[in-house]
């Protein structure tokens, strides 16, 4: 029987409305060009993908395919591309020629393929749905756990040693040995006399920034005791930068104050003779 | 609503993953690639099993995502460590094999 109106289910509904946003999305994904962007439109794949499963009974699958894939999985991505390759944009530049061109004929072959395959034949009346058997224990979450902990049980186990295995190896490659052994204080202090005895580098701290009357910033040099300026007393990024401030500008007030109160002694003395 | 439209999307997002696969250098997104097309085939799951009217085919998208959390862990694992020999996490610069 063909209904006059067509029968418009929320299914279809959710189908019409998450598919094309899910092939924007993995086009998206294709095409640009930064990984941060194909990262974000892959969450929207796979957060359309999971409303098409809650759409087909399945609300077990809808779950975790938010929670664990597009909140696990997806943000452990999310997080490599910011730790390694955040500014990266994707060369264009051809290693192997014509690898594009080749690329892309081998993608679209294989997609008219798939579709011709698929779109050729009609499954043939209304699918059963998964009422029933979602039914059988009470609930879809019951039936798949009877399915997984019963006749799939031995296939649950093996996935357990792989998820075991697969941390044990992330951990393997993960870890760095240590090139050189690592400092201890009483080896840095044995450094210091060494390179004070080969070298006359002076073991002590470096001098603090010079202080005057009217400033004591740290990009003011200290002066050493015949009058000249302290290199070390100001950061090499400071001098770089050209931030120091003149020593003799400082010193200028006190200088002319001195003058003046020379000036003034004398004046006084010559008065007296 | 027939299964035809879910397996046409996800016939489509396959091959949408296949071309990111073979045409993206970074080996973060080439990686990507390779879970859009587990989240195609897991699609066709889901709306194979609703049409036979069994769990089986929840069962096995389940296990397709326990696969798949596995493999990005090694994955990710083995990116972050050619990119802390090589700084870069392009597929071409890793040619040192390369006569």
């Amino acid at each position: 029987m063909i209904p006059l109106i067509p029968l418009v289910t929320a299914s279809e509904v959710a189908f019409w409305v998450c598919a094309p946003i899910s092939i924007v999305c993995a086009l998206i994904f294709l095409l640009s060009r930064k990984p941060i962007h194909s990262a974000i439109a892959m969450a929207g794949v796979m957060v359309s993908l999971a409303v098409l499963y809650a759409a087909q009974d399945a609300p077990f699958l809808f779950v975790i395919q938010i929670v664990v894939y597009t909140g696990a999985i997806l943000m452990m991505f999310l997080f490599v591309v910011m730790l390694i390759g955040i500014d990266s944009l994707d060369s264009v530049v051809e290693t192997l020629k014509g690898h594009r061109i080749a690329a892309s004929l081998v993608a679209l072959g294989v997609g008219i393929l798939l579709i011709s395959a698929v779109g050729q034949f009609t499954m043939g009346g209304q699918p059963a749905g998964l009422a029933a058997a979602n039914a059988e224990y009470g609930g879809n979450i019951p039936s798949l756990a009877n399915k997984l902990f019963g006749e799939y049980v031995f296939l649950f186990e093996a996935s357990a040693a792989l998820l075991i295995t697969a941390a044990v190896g992330a951990m393997v490659l993960a870890h760095g040995e240590r090139l050189k052994k690592k400092m201890s204080q009483l080896d840095e202090a044995d450094a210091r006399v060494r390179r004070y005895a080969e070298t006359g580098e002076h073991p002590g701290p470096l001098p603090s920034s010079g202080v005057f009357a009217r400033h004591n910033a740290i990009s003011i040099p200290a002066l050493l005791p015949d009058g000249s300026i302290a290199e070390k007393s100001v950061s090499k990024t400071l001098t770089m930068r050209g931030v120091v401030v003149d020593v003799d500008e400082l010193r200028a007030p006190t200088s002319t104050a001195y003058q003046a109160l020379e000036g003034r002694t004398d004046e006084l003395e010559g008065d007296d003779e | 609503m027939n299964p035809e439209g879910f397996l046409v999307l996800s016939a489509i997002l396959f091959t949408i993953g296949l071309a990111g696969f073979l045409l993206r250098r970074n080996a973060i997104i080439a990686f990507l690639s390779i879970e859009l097309m587990l989240n195609a085939t897991n699609l066709a799951f889901v709306a194979f099993a609703r049409f036979h009217g069994n769990l089986d085919g929840l069962v096995a998208a389940f296990f397709v995502m326990v696969v798949a959390a596995a493999e990005v862990v090694i994955g990710l694992a083995i990116i972050v460590a050619v990119y802390r020999s090589r700084r870069s996490a392009s597929v071409d610069d890793a040619n040192l094999m390369k006569l």
